[in-house]
């Protein structure tokens, strides 16, 4: 399994996909100077919430992207017919691909979360120390980490839900599923009191059944407090890591199972 | 024990999106090869070739009916530790050279250290391709990619090699080379199992083959028990042919066919004695190039069994 990972890993470095680390130093470094150009006491704020946003959403790009693709390419150009002759079991090869991709994740944003520390390290040491009273939070605050750790908990969901359709559908419609259960996740609040939209029982049961099938994303989105310097409760991280952790192993499952079933024709 | 063993092996597919309706694309494929074989798999394409050695492989599941390799059932930990596979038309991940593609299979199976590097040094000498041993696989051809296929089914110096269609995109060097390599394979004691439609290779390496047409097995057996070896006839390349000559020796032949530079192929029926044939060609200002005897190959062979079950599928 963990050759497997690796193999995902570098596949992932030697397609390029550091490159977005690179544009996303550029983007977040262009902006800080943008920022502190137009602005007097709100940059900070606006800085950290444009760095924790732009974190989320090349994250988001590497899990669908190179998620979708992990099992269905394989599939498609037949490379999984040598592999799985090997000693290396259906199972091994699906959570292989997962940590693989979950590796490439965890270093692209740590390196990402370097290189926003490092911008916000630049801001703080350029800013005037009478603006920085006007800053919600300090500009190294350690709660910047607390989002960013929920951020790759929710990208390892996506991953885990891209992993699932690539067992079976195609790279294009896995896609679009992934995207839609992303959108759905962080939107289906919702569907759990739909009875206030619309006064119609068996709607409103179906609507709560969907809304506990999706998963529910919202929780993992703690950027709006961080930027305001507002306390993330420990028990609110723990329990989001945990809802995390029971989705992903259920979609692990639902991916092994659907793979260990499939032909390859 | 056999190396492979089949029973009743039968896979259907459904074709069809709105009502799906099954195909059988094979049929209750019975066979048997001994440890040590070199066992050719023939058959015209769609015959069911790549799907018995998936189902060998485990990368389908049959509908019914068994496989066993050593002894084990087919996909068993075990036996994936002591088998090699090349696949039809091989893909590998391109991004990677010919070297950490053949460190990562090694590794699969258990290798590590050293013991990689000496393995996969050894293959890529076997294949021929050790030269290229760090371009990357999408800089390779379709050859070159077969020779790859070649040397990652051969990493863990198998009991058991199945190769499907070995030969495919080989030019005639490397065809002659992976001839080559399956003789060293049997040498050593290695069961081939290999699966093709060019029947000159099959005919050189075979101590058996089987042969099948529309999922059915039609024929299998040693090749000395397949082929009777008769005399079909004899075959003479002649030069300076008269057009009084050919007229003549017309009715006493099967054919005689125009080729380049004023040569003729006439073909004679077994009964005809070539010794007289050839003093009476000579005697009359002909000169005699070549001489052979036609016996039956193993095409005529899988023509006459093929075209009997496709002819009465289509009952003509």
């Amino acid at each position: 399994m963990a050759l497997v990972a690796q193999a995902v890993f570098k596949e992932s470095v030697r397609d390029r996909v550091p490159y977005s680390m690179v544009a996303f130093a550029v983007l977040i470094i262009a902006a800080s100077y943008l920022i502190s150009q137009l602005t007097a006491g709100q940059d900070m704020k606006i800085l950290k919430d444009l760095g924790l946003a732009a974190i989320a959403a090349f994250g988001l790009l590497i899990a669908v992207f190179i998620g979708i693709n992990l099992v269905s390419k394989e599939v498609e150009r037949r490379s999984v017919f040598a592999v799985l002759a090997k000693p290396l079991s259906r199972p091994q090869f699906i959570l292989g691909k997962y940590f693989g991709l979950v590796l490439t994740l965890v270093v692209n944003l740590s390196v990402m979360t370097l290189a926003f520390y490092a911008v916000l390290l630049y801001v703080d040491f350029t800013t005037d120390p009478l603006l920085k009273t006007a800053w919600p939070a300090p500009a190294l605050d350690p709660r910047l980490v607390v989002a960013v750790i929920l951020i790759v908990a929710e990208l390892m969901l996506v991953t885990a839900i891209a992993l699932f359709f690539s067992t079976f559908a195609s790279p294009l419609l896995s896609a679009l599923l992934t995207l839609g259960v992303w959108v759905a996740g962080h939107f289906n609040a919702d569907l759990r009191n739909f009875e206030t939209v619309l006064d119609v029982r068996p709607v409103a049961l179906l609507a709560r059944a969907v809304y506990y099938a999706l998963p529910n994303l919202a929780p993992f989105n703690v950027r709006a407090e961080v930027v305001h310097g507002v306390a993330v409760p420990v028990s609110h991280t723990a329990l989001t890591l945990a809802y995390a952790a029971v989705y992903i192993s259920i979609l692990l499952f639902g991916a092994i199972a659907v793979f260990r079933r499939r032909d390859f024709k | 024990m056999a190396a492979i063993e089949t029973e009743d092996l039968s896979k259907d597919f459904l074709v069809g999106f709105w009502r799906p309706r099954p195909y059988r694309a094979l049929d209750r494929l019975t066979l048997s090869v001994a440890e040590g074989e070199v066992f050719g798999f023939l058959g015209p394409n769609g015959a069911g070739k790549s799907t018995t050695l998936k189902l060998l492989m485990q990368l389908l599941y049959p509908t019914s009916g068994t496989a066993h390799i050593l002894g084990r059932p087919a996909g068993d930990a075990s036996v994936k530790q002591r088998i090699g596979f090349l696949p039809e038309n091989p893909y590998f991940y391109d991004h990677l050279t010919a070297e950490e593609l053949l460190s990562y299979f090694a590794r699969l199976f258990g290798l590590r250290g050293a013991d990689v590097a000496r393995r996969v040094s050894s293959v890529l000498d076997d294949v021929g391709i050790a030269s290229e041993r760090r371009l990357r696989l999408r800089q390779y051809s379709k050859g070159m990619i077969q020779r790859v296929g070649l040397a990652q089914a051969l990493l863990n110096e198998p009991d058991v090699v199945f190769l499907d269609e070995p030969m495919s995109g080989l030019d005639p060097l490397g065809r002659r080379h992976v001839r080559q390599i399956m003789l060293r394979l049997r040498d050593r004691g290695c069961t081939v199992f290999f699966s093709s439609h060019i029947l000159s290779d099959a005919e050189a390496l075979c101590s058996r083959v089987a042969i099948l047409a529309q999922g059915r097995l039609v024929a299998s057996g040693h090749l000395s028990e397949i082929l009777a070896f008769e005399l079909r006839g004899w075959e003479l390349v002649v030069a300076n042919l008269s057009d009084a000559l050919r007229a003549a020796i017309a009715p006493r032949v099967r054919g005689i066919t125009a080729l380049a530079r004023g040569r003729f192929t006439i073909e004679l029926p077994p009964e005809e004695s070539p010794d007289r044939f050839l003093h009476e060609l000579g005697s009359r200002g002909a000169q005699v190039v070549s001489l052979n005897p036609l016996r039956e190959t193993l095409e005529d062979y899988f023509v006459q069994s093929v075209g009997a079950v496709e002819s009465r599928q289509t009952g003509l």
